[in-house]
């Protein structure tokens, strides 16, 4: 029986300033599932948290009956940057991950999966060369594939499409649902772009504004699967639901926050 | 091309200038400046015959660069590997910045020629005493330039480190040398100027054969045309050794 990743009354402070506070929530395996927020509201503190570069103050995240506090490779993390080491080839960034989550293998096994992860992700042909020369979806490619080298059961996604302009993030959102619909790996995305969320998620959680941010709205997203970018504005339960979240953004989340004022 | 065909001349006039302006004071108020001509005329043997060797502070000008570049190369060497690995300390530990830094400030001023009295004492030789003196000096830039490298590795970078759980080791040969290595050899160059310099000062004070000794020497003997020759080649051979790093690094960089 593998049980959920569990959120448990997850609190940061960084001095008197109460970051992000009680913040529980239970993620299924196989569930994706978006922490959409405000920016500044804390949920690349708790994503950052469930990677372990980042301690909880109080609370914590539970994998498997055990408290995690430091990083672990069953944690793929991609960062909103790319983060590829500019000194190495596409392949020698992923292989720098591939060596550390197989060690038993053989050199040549390690990097035929790497040339496996490379290809899933349509980079292939870049294999030999030097981050500085390819685009930045390409970039990001190579770091979803150094994620995922690591076969991790967890895939933690800190809005990892950021830097990215429109046409890119599409294509990237479309990969990463791809992959998703393959495997069904438990994925954490934090982002702030609503139509993301939607179009990626099983689950949406809504951050409260910071300070003291916590949990405002846990929304399911009930839209079938697999999903259509091109049909999602005529779906009257995708409207529905992302009024639901724009309301929620406009209206309660400074709510929460004033009643916690009052 | 053309470009640089007009830099170089223009570097020539500015040669000729410099030259210029040497023999007008040797023929006005120096009189005991030798001019350009009469300089080329004593030097002329030593330059000549770069490798003769006629005796122990007689010999060709190139026998005696050589001498200095090597004791240089010595002392930059035994700089570069005592001071990088301390800029790493430095930069990694904020802990070892806070108590070594301040002493660090307060002997990088320090003239070659106050520790070599120092370096004397302590080895009663001088070949010893002037490598302890030129790695003492040479290797402030290297520490400080090395620390500075690895402060500035990019969070990014730490971040991949820590989530891929690379051992220290692998961090070290991984992310932070190459991470470092365009500041490190800011650093390396800076430090053989550094080296370079202080050589000059070693040999006068301990009389070793080489460009600095066979200066000093000279002096003593009131021969000035060799001091200007010796000038003139410690200023050639800087120049050399600058641009050599120089090309080491931007190659490098480009790697």
């Amino acid at each position: 029986m593998i049980r959920p990743l569990e959120i448990t009354s997850l609190t940061k402070t960084f001095g008197p300033h109460v970051a992000v506070k009680d913040f529980s929530i239970k993620v299924p395996p196989g569930e994706f599932v978006s922490l959409l927020g405000h920016s500044g509201c804390g949920k690349s503190t708790v994503l950052s948290i469930v990677a372990g570069l980042q301690q909880a103050t109080f609370g914590g995240v539970v994998i498997d009956g055990v408290e995690v506090d430091t990083p672990g490779l069953d944690r793929g993390v991609v960062f909103q940057s790319p983060s590829l080491l500019p000194w190495m080839t596409a392949l020698d960034n992923v292989m720098l991950a591939a060596c550390q989550a197989h060690p038993k293998q053989t050199p040549a096994g390690q990097k035929d999966l790497c040339l496996k992860y490379l290809g899933l992700v349509g980079v292939s042909e870049f294999a030999h060369q030097l981050p500085a020369e390819l685009s930045q979806g390409t970039q990001q490619r190579i770091a979803i594939a150094r994620a995922l080298v690591l076969e991790p059961r967890f895939l933690l996604l800190d809005e990892p499409f950021g830097m990215l302009d429109s046409m890119t993030r599409f294509e990237l959102q479309d990969l990463v649902l791809e992959l998703w619909e393959k495997d069904r790996r438990t994925v954490m995305l934090v982002t702030h772009d609503i139509d993301e969320a939607l179009y990626l998620s099983d689950r949406i959680v809504l951050m409260t504004d910071g300070p003291e941010a916590r949990v405002g709205l846990d929304l399911a997203v009930t839209l079938p699967r697999p999903r259509d970018r091109s049909v999602a504005n005529e779906n009257p339960e995708y409207m529905r639901l992302r009024g639901e979240v724009i309301r929620f953004l406009e209206h309660h989340s400074k709510q929460f926050a004033n009643e916690r004022a009052a | 091309m053309k470009k640089r065909l007009g830099n170089f001349a223009l570097a020539l006039v500015g040669v000729a200038l410099v030259g210029a302006l040497w023999a007008i004071t040797s023929a006005t108020i120096a009189p005991d400046l030798p001019s350009p001509l009469k300089t080329w005329e004593e030097s002329k043997i030593y330059v000549m015959q770069p490798w003769e060797k006629r005796g122990e502070m007689d010999q060709g000008i190139l026998r005696m660069a050589s001498y200095s570049l090597w004791r240089v190369a010595k002392g930059f060497l035994l700089a570069i590997l005592i001071g990088t690995p301390l800029g790493f300390i430095l930069g990694a530990s904020n802990l070892f910045y806070k108590m070594f830094d301040p002493t660090i400030q307060v002997l990088r001023p320090i003239s070659p020629l106050a520790w070599l009295p120092l370096g004397l004492i302590l080895f009663r030789q001088s070949e010893p005493a002037a490598l302890f003196t030129i790695a003492l000096c040479s290797m402030w830039p290297t520490v400080i330039n090395t620390m500075q490298g690895v402060r500035a590795i990019p969070q990014d970078y730490h971040n991949v480190a820590k989530v891929l759980r690379l051992s220290p080791w692998r961090r070290l040969t991984k992310i932070w040398i190459p991470a470092t290595l365009p500041f490190m050899f800011s650093g390396y160059r800076l430090s053989l100027g550094l080296a370079w310099l202080v050589i000059v000062a070693a040999e006068m004070l301990t009389g070793t054969p080489g460009v600095g000794g066979f200066l000093w020497q000279e002096y003593n003997s009131l021969i000035y045309s060799h001091i200007l020759l010796c000038i003139l080649t410690i200023g050639i051979v800087g120049f050399a050794l600058d641009r050599l790093m120089g090309v080491a690094e931007a190659r490098l960089r480009a790697a």
